[in-house]
């Protein structure tokens, strides 16, 4: 048998230049990188779904959180930014997709238009990812952390609509100051104080006879409100300190873990799409430059593609899991 | 160079002249499937709501969407459909097998934190 093996088929199989599965070098390493990446992501999202069925009952609503739209100041309109940000996205993987079909056909100048075109589609949803967190740090109510560490929130009676506290809260003088390093002990700091404190909630909501506290519990699909003895009674017994928007500590929307999960998944996430815009511009130069076509082959184009759908496809399933369920 | 290409979707159902026509139509089907899923969340049907399987119908009805555009997205906008058949289970199937069981060990731990706070070993509101 060993006849039959000639010498010249065993040096081009050993002699390198070989494509298994045939897919070259290149392409088969950036297909590895996405699964390994694409574990990465799922771990996130497995730790978060961790943390939400811990607190099934008492998880923030999405869409209670969510409801802004730039220049539509006031109105309650869940989804429809990040439906919009969702199919920019989609849009920019189909422009690359287009650019990548252009590069097969060695079209220079289409392959350039593409490429911009998925440039700019990453660069406002970058943009929109950024107005979407400096948001949702900034709150819109603002709520009372319990000493047991809930959220208690604020509604009308009558509307059973969320009442922010610089509606009701009233005004009481008090000299208290922001605690910072440079003004007493050197390693003793606070951070920023809140518009409120808890004693000027506590006035005001006792002043406004309409008013009821909002506990986090989930009854059926929307969160408890309590009666209005329960509502002084909690706020006054258990209440500790004013929470304004959400950071990594205090989230007015509920517990504080959505807004880890939510600035992590989202931050890593936006920081994916931001390299994938900087990696497109790398390309988009090289195109202009001609180096692809002086190659011969807008491989490049197509690797750098396959990250950026990935970073498509990662989306979906954020959307899906921060915004829909 | 549509020759690369396998130019038909939904198993033949929907075939495409050229790879550029078919990229459009992907298109089309993955905004219907985020349309569908807004309007769903938007407006919350009622008998949607219902439990089934330990979560609502309407979330199993968002996975199994969500799956569906993970799907198009990596078989034509990532030209998996192209790919030979080991590329594609190598890639696939390790990422199934792996978050699958992720997902379930951990989903699965955290049903007992939450019975263990539930049924008042652990006490939090206050």
């Amino acid at each position: 048998m060993s006849s039959t093996v000639s010498a010249t088929s065993q040096n081009e199989d050993w002699s390198g230049g070989n494509k298994p599965m045939k897919a070259s070098y290149g392409k088969l390493m950036m297909w590895f990188f996405i699964v390994s990446d694409a574990l990465t992501f799922s771990g996130f999202l497995a730790a978060y779904g961790f943390s939400r069925f811990k607190f099934i009952d008492s998880w923030p609503i999405a869409d209670e959180v969510f409801t802004h739209v730039p220049f539509m100041h006031g109105q309650e309109l869940p989804m429809i930014y990040v439906a919009f940000m969702t199919f920019v996205l989609i849009m920019s993987s189909v422009t690359m997709v287009l650019a990548v079909d252009a590069g097969h056909q060695m079209n220079q100048a289409k392959v350039t238009f593409y490429m911009f075109l998925t440039i700019i589609g990453g660069l406002i949803f970058v943009g929109s990812q950024a107005w979407e967190w400096a948001t949702f740090i900034k709150g819109d109510y603002g709520a009372v952390k319990t000493n047991g560490g809930n959220i208690i929130q604020f509604v009308d009676a009558d509307s059973n609509k969320r009442i922010a506290l610089k509606d009701f809260a009233s005004s009481i003088e008090t000299e208290r100051e922001q605690n910072l390093a440079k003004n007493g002990v050197w390693f003793m700091s606070e951070s920023t104080l809140s518009d409120y404190t808890l004693d000027e909630v506590i006035e005001g909501f006792e002043s406004s006879p309409n008013l009821l506290v909002r506990t986090q519990i989930i009854e059926g699909s929307h969160k408890t409100v309590l009666s209005r003895e329960e509502s002084l009674k909690m706020l006054v017994d258990n209440g500790s300190y004013v929470v304004e928007g959400a950071n990594l500590i205090d989230n007015e929307y509920g517990t504080p873990l959505f807004a880890d999960f939510f600035f992590f998944i989202t931050g890593f996430h936006g920081f994916h799409v931001f390299s994938g815009v900087v990696l497109n511009i790398i390309i988009f130069f090289n195109v202009i430059l001609g180096t692809y076509q002086r190659r011969g082959s807008y491989e490049m184009v197509e690797k750098v593609g396959l990250y950026w759908h990935f970073v498509d496809l990662v989306w979906v399933f954020v959307f899906t899991f921060f915004y829909l369920v | 160079m549509a020759d690369g290409h396998k130019l038909e979707i939904f198993r033949g159902l929907i075939k495409f002249k050229s790879n550029t026509q078919k990229i459009w139509g992907v298109l089309i089907l993955l905004t219907i499937v985020t349309a569908v899923e807004v309007v769903l969340g938007i407006i919350k049907p009622p008998f949607l709501m219902e439990s089934f399987l330990s979560m609502k119908i309407l979330n199993w009805i968002f996975i199994i969407l969500t799956i569906v555009k993970a799907y198009y997205i990596t078989w034509d906008f990532m030209h998996m459909r192209d790919e030979t058949p080991s590329l594609r289970r190598v890639v696939v199937w390790t990422a199934i097998f792996l978050i699958c069981y992720l997902m379930w060990i951990l989903i699965q731990e955290a049903g007992y934190i939450f019975d263990t706070y539930d049924q008042g070993y652990i006490k939090r509101d206050f």
